[in-house]
Parts: C-alpha cells; structure tokens; sequence
C-alpha cells in the first residue's frame, strides 16, 4: 500500500493547479461560462496542448494515463477552478465508449478527442430514467442499409456543441434490461437529430435531443448490437470518479474560503471564528472531508477490480462525497451568513457546483440503494 | 498511489496469521468473539505471549524493544488479531506511559520501568481525572508537595481505568499554583501499594467494575518518581494523549464488530425474511459500511503522511472522533438488530463458565451492554467535543 502520487501524476497534478490559478480567475470563468458555447474553445486548445485531454485516455488510445488516479488527480484540481470545459463529456463520457467499443476506424476519432478538435458527448440519460443506466426507451430498428433511432434524451452534458454524438439505443430486451441496449457513433449534425441546449444553475450547459427517425449506417454501430451496457456502466463508473474527485478540490475550496472569512469577519467585537458554536462545525467540515477523499481514492483505486467491487467503490465514494458535499456547502453558506447569498461572492458558485454534482449519474439515494443491491448480489 | 498490498505485506500478514493460529488460545478468542469479560489472567496471558514474540510494543523505538513496525504494518496486525479474536493490549503501560518515558523519562527510569512493562512485572494505571477536572483536565486539584526527597501527594483521581489491577499509577498532581494552570503541573510516577492510597470502584451504568476512583492521603512519593522536570508536567500529558495513534480509530475492531452485526442481520427475521433485506435497516448497514471503508484508507493515509508527525494532535482528533462516532453506531444498529431480545440482562451470563441456556439468541447477552458501556468512547480520551476544539485550534488556527 501507498498512499503518494506517482512522479508522473504529482507533475500533472502541479501543472494542472499552477494552470487553473493563472489562467482561471472566478471572473474569466464567469465570462467563459456565459458565452454561447458555455466553455472557451481557445481555453480547451491549451488544456489539450498540455496533455490534459490525453491524460484521461490509456497509451493503447493515444494518450498517456486513463487509469482511476489519473482521473481522480486531474478532477481535484479542474474542481478548485471551477473548470467548465467538456472533459467529463467529451474525454471521459464519450471517450471511454469509444475506446471499449469502437473498431479501428471509429476509434481513430480519438485523436481528435485527445488533440481536442473534435468534441463527442454520450447521449445516454433519457427523460424519465432519472439515475438508472441500464433504462433505454430510444429504440433502434434494423433496416436494410442500417439503423433507424427513435426517442428523447435528457439533460445530455456538452451536446449542443459536440461534433460527434454517442448515442444509445434498445434493439431488443424489456426497458430495464442490460442486454439489449446499443451504442451508435453519429455525427452531431445527422438528419433527425434536434438538439435544444440550455445553460445549468451550476455554469454547465447540457441539452435536450430529440432523435426522429435518424438514419445511421451499421458501421456507426459501437461494438456487438445489443452489448453495449457494460461500456457505458463503466464509463458512467469512470465519470462519477471523475465527478467525486472535482467535488474533493470544490469541498476544499468551500473549507478555506470558509475559514478564512471566520478569521477576518468580526461580530461581537471578536472574529466570528473564535465562537466555539462554529468552530465544531468547522472541525466536523474538516474531518468529513478527510473520509470523502479516502472514497474517492478508494473508488480510483478499485475502478479496475472485478465489476462488483468496483461499483460498490463507486457507490460509496458518490455517496459519501454527495453526503459531505452537501454538509460542505450548506455550511459554508450558513457560516458566512448574507454575504454567501450573494452572486458578487466567490464562494456560492462552488458550492452551487457541489451541491449539482450529486445531481449527475446517481445522487446519495441512488448510490445507498444501488450499493445495496450490489452487496446482496455479492453475498448470494 | 496503490490500494493493493505489496509481495512484502502479504508476506507479513501471513506471518501474523500463522502466528496467532499456533499462539492465541482457543479459550481466549472464543471469550472475546462471543463478548464475555474478560480476567486479568486473560489480559496478562496474552500480553505474554505477544512479548515472547516480540511483537508486543509496536510503537516503540527497535532499541527499547519496539518492532519496528510501519503504520501498514501495525494495521495488518491490528486487522488480523481483531479478526482471530486476540483480547485488546491493555494500552496503559504500553502505549500511554511508555512513549512518555522514552521521550522525557532518565536514563535510570527508562531501564528501569521499559523491561518491567514489556515483562509484566508492572501494570500501571492512569491518574489522570478528577472529579473536578474532566474536559478541563489542567484544572487538577490533586496536590504534591515537597518534603525532602519526597513529594507528599494528597487529593483523589477517578475513572481509573483497570485500577484495581494496578500495581502501579501515572500521575498528574499540582506542583504549583502560580501562573497558568497548565503551568504548576507535574507527572508522578506512584507505586499503588504506597501507605495511603485507596482504590475504590465505580460501578458503570451496565453493571460492570471497570473503572475505579483513587484516593491518596498523605502519600509519600520519591522524587526521582517525577518524569522530567517539575511544573512541565502538562507537556508530558499532551504527548501521551497524541502519541499512540496507531489503534486510536479502532479500524480493526470495527470490522470484526461490523462483520458480526451483518451475521446477527442474517439471522434475524421479519415474516420469515432476514432483517439484512429490510430496506430500512439496509441502508443503516449500508451507511456504515460506507462509512467504515473510507475511515479504514483515512486511517492509513494520515498515519503514514510525512506531515502526520508535525500533525499528530489535530489527526489524532480527527481519528478519535471518526473512530468512535462509527463504533457507537455499530453498537446501536447491533443493539436495534436484536429487537425485544436487546433487553433481557442475566451479567453472569457474560462470565466464562456460565452453562445455562441462554435467553433468546445465543449472540444476544453482550449486546445492549456493549452498547451502553461504549458510550464512554465519545466521552474519554478528551471527550469528541475537546478533539473538535483541538482541530479548530491546532489546525485552522480559529
């Protein structure tokens, strides 16, 4: 056991923190969340000319990482600046499918993903699946030259400017089944696909798409038809570690601003810190904190074990993460009184983030009961 | 980062394993696996057997005896002798007072006191509370004064842990009542059988002689019994309560309880389904576990930091409070698990020998006790309150 980063990922780790600090003020982010792409295409050049876009993908894909850590020490440090730009949609999402599924052709996308002058986004969620992964309505129909997709998909992260979409789909199989879903590489644009983008409350973008009648080719199709769960159950795994590990950089952001607002501002002629009715919440803060970053190791840690041990990991650390989020964020809030109402104030916009998170692949009620059946899967 | 063990760990825990499937006696890890007390002879025995191994002081330098153990290490074989059953180390002697004397003791005292410890010619107490002084442990108002070469020490300590074992106490007494009241403290090392000293127990909520209050009245102490110098006791105090961290979050315990409750889960029923599948009590089961797995790589990680030893006072806390918030809520979803059978309470029944059938499930005796007598985790060792302030202090400067 060992619990320091490699050479390699404290680089990265460095690179990743000095970058965000001098290129990502809250008020750039601001700007760069409010355009019309809602991310900076030229911001999304450099974070992929410094090899962050390919430290998500394994050297067999043409990057230089992929594995849980390296996920995990990039998220942290995206998280403390608040970073808006598509890497969970794009590289992790879409990528991951691609790379497990694709044959050599739709896999030589990948290097544009990695070069980042392509964009791709996994339209998978649908409007009345909530959290649940294996729930496909879309459905696709075998014709002569290829496939015809029919249905709706929700609250899809980054769609609105991806080139390339991944979008899945039932062939066969009841609505909830795992056998049965498959996975299409299209390009955005195709005939049929509708895709009305809309701004989050956290700075985020994600749209709705209607697919009517979209008529794709069989070389579109990703992997064996019907076979794609298992792809996109881990790439939905690599994304929440993903999500876990930016909250850990947001929880810590929350806790310094926090604490250094207790030691400057003054009521009763003292720094509100020195209340000892504030300073137990904030030591309870600080040590909640300390278990959610031992989930999310543990979960990058697992994420290659066998499947149950691996979700499992998953489960705990997003459920731990969203549970201590939430404490984080509401306490930051509460102990800063009025001044965190506030848009003008920094600390909002990360708690906002913090809080939406546990809202993206499974929220902590989700993850108790998905845990749960994992567990009694396992027993049995 | 590395989740896994290496070759070399694995190599060690089954070295541990090996170890304590030859040496730990069936009769000792049956008492402890099925929740019955324990004796001193217990207690004795298999701090024995550990030194003869020596494996007993695992957190002592390799000079004085220690193993030489890294904090993965000292999990591995915390992990393992939960799981097999091996009783507790009584911690006095070993982990509380030890670290103090090799770091402040004489040269005279370490040779001395070391061995005896290690060989169980002394089991030493602590004198540390007082009826008046809980929480606020400086406020201490058992006296020593200075007469001659002695220290004549009047005044009464409580929560005495073990004390009617004891041949030996760890003391703070006041020295000084000038300045702050950290500042007129100082640490007496007092044989128990000193003339003067009375030992009498208090009997805790479930029953059970544990813990005892001490008396001294007119109690003649040498003063080459006093550790470093006199008034500079406080420091000494607060390096005993940081130091032994290894087993303060009772990772390994923790496991072994939580691994019982789950078979207690399986056994109980509701309309013929195991009480494992109510949903309800799943998602408590759940939360611990969570919870748990997390608190098991916390623990790894903050003691083997490079900044855990300019940290020691505020993770300790951060373990301390963790630790036992997770334990109490073992204890209580055990002690829920039962149902009305929490409730039946025949004592003897937690006594070796005892061969009446039991009432209810066999598993059931231990149960509500453990719950209520671990109420005390929250409260002692500086009560969670107090780590809450320490960490405010110590690492955020509030």
């Amino acid at each position: 056991m060992d619990f320091t980063l490699t050479e390699d990922r404290a680089m990265l780790k460095d690179m990743v923190a000095r970058f965000v600090a001098d290129n990502y003020p809250l008020e750039k982010r601001h700007e760069i969340a409010d355009s019309a792409d809602g991310f900076s295409r030229e911001m999304w050049s450099q974070f992929a000319e410094l090899g962050l876009i390919g430290a998500l993908f394994s050297e067999e894909d043409g990057g230089f990482g992929g594995a849980g850590f390296d996920i995990s020490v990039l998220f942290e440090e995206l998280g403390r600046g608040l970073v808006v730009e598509p890497f969970v949609a794009s590289a992790v999402l879409a990528g991951s499918v691609i790379s497990r599924l694709g044959d050599d052709e739709q896999k030589s996308t990948l290097a544009d993903i990695i070069a980042g002058g392509r964009l791709a986004a996994l339209a998978h969620g649908e409007p009345d699946s909530r959290y649940d992964v294996c729930a496909v309505k879309t459905t696709c129909s075998r014709s002569a030259d290829g496939w015809t997709l029919n249905g709706n998909k929700a609250v899809v992260l980054n769609a609105d400017t991806a080139d390339l979409l991944v979008v899945t789909a039932r062939s066969s199989g009841g609505e909830w089944d795992e056998d049965g879903v498959c996975a299409f590489l299209l390009p955005a644009d195709a005939d049929g696909v509708e895709i009305r983008g809309y701004p989050t409350i956290d700075g985020l973008r994600a749209s709705e798409i209607s697919l009517n009648d979209v008529k794709v080719p069989d070389s579109a199709v990703l992997g064996a038809e019907g076979k794609a769960y298992p792809a996109i159950e881990m790439a939905v795994a690599r994304a929440n570690v993903a999500l876990c590990a930016e909250s850990i950089g947001l929880m810590e952001i929350c806790r310094d601003i926090t604490l250094d607002y207790l030691k400057t501002r003054k009521q009763f002629g003292v720094p509100i810190g020195k209340f000892q009715a504030l300073q137990h919440r904030m030591a309870t803060v600080l040590t909640e904190i300390e278990q959610a970053r031992s989930a999310v190791i543990n979960a990058a840690g697992r994420l290659e074990l066998d499947r149950i041990e691996r979700e499992k990991a998953v489960s705990t650390a997003k459920t731990l993460c969203g549970q201590v989020g939430r404490l984080v964020a509401e306490e930051a809030i509460q102990m800063h009184g009025g001044i965190a109402m506030t848009w003008e104030y920094s600390l909002p916009h990360f708690a906002k983030r913090l809080i939406m998170i546990d809202h993206q692949f499974g929220d902590v009620d989700y993850h108790m009961a998905r845990y749960i059946e994992l567990s009694t899967a396992q027993a049995a | 980062m590395d989740l896994n063990y290496s070759d070399e760990e694995l190599a060690f825990r089954d070295e541990v394993r090996e170890f304590l499937d030859k040496e730990l006696p069936k009769s000792l890890s049956d008492k402890v696996l099925t929740g019955k007390r324990l004796t001193r002879d217990d207690m004795q025995g298999w701090h024995d057997i550990l030194n003869s191994r020596g494996w007993l002081a695992d957190g002592w330098p390799v000079e004085y005896g220690g193993t030489g153990w890294n904090a993965v290490q000292k999990q591995i074989f915390e992990d393992e002798s939960c799981a097999a059953g091996a009783p507790r180390i009584i911690p006095f002697g070993l982990k509380m007072l030890a670290p103090v004397l090799i770091k402040y003791g004489s040269d005279e005292q370490k040779d001395y006191y070391l061995p005896r410890i290690l060989d169980g010619s002394d089991w030493w107490c602590q004198g540390y509370s007082e009826p008046g002084a809980g929480s606020d442990l400086a406020s201490l108002k058992t006296r020593a004064v200075r007469d001659g070469d002695h220290y004549v020490v009047n005044g009464q300590k409580t929560w005495t842990t073990l004390g009617q074992y004891a041949n030996k106490i760890f003391c703070l007494v006041r020295t000084s009542t000038e300045g702050k009241p950290q500042e007129g403290i100082s640490f007496l090392l007092i044989d128990m059988d000193t003339p003067g000293i009375t030992v009498r127990p208090i009997i805790l909520l479930e029953g059970t002689h544990e813990v005892n209050e001490v008396f001294f009245d007119d109690v003649r102490v040498p003063v080459e019994n006093r550790i470093g110098e006199e008034n500079k006791g406080w420091t000494y105090a607060k390096y005993l309560l940081t130091h032994e961290r290894t087993n303060i979050a009772n990772v390994g315990a923790n496991k072994v309880a939580l691994a019982h409750l789950r078979h207690i889960a399986k056994l109980q029923t509701i309309r013929d389904k195991p009480l494992i599948e109510d949903p309800y009590f799943a998602q408590r089961l759940a939360q611990i576990e969570m919870d748990l797995d997390a608190m098991s790589t916390t623990n790894l990680r903050l003691l083997s930091s490079p900044d855990s030893v300019a940290n020691a006072g505020p993770m300790s806390s951060m373990l301390k409070i963790k630790g036992t918030e997770i334990r109490q809520a073992i204890n209580d979803l055990t002690r829920r698990a039962l149902g009305p059978y929490a409730m039946p309470f025949v004592s003897e029944a937690l006594d070796a020998g005892y061969n009446q059938e039991p009432i209810g499930p066999d598993y059931a005796a231990p149960v509500a006790a453990e719950y209520f007598n671990n109420r005390k985790i929250t409260i002692y060792g500086g009560s969670n309150e107090i780590q809450r302030g320490i960490i405010s202090k110590m690492m955020m400067g509030l």
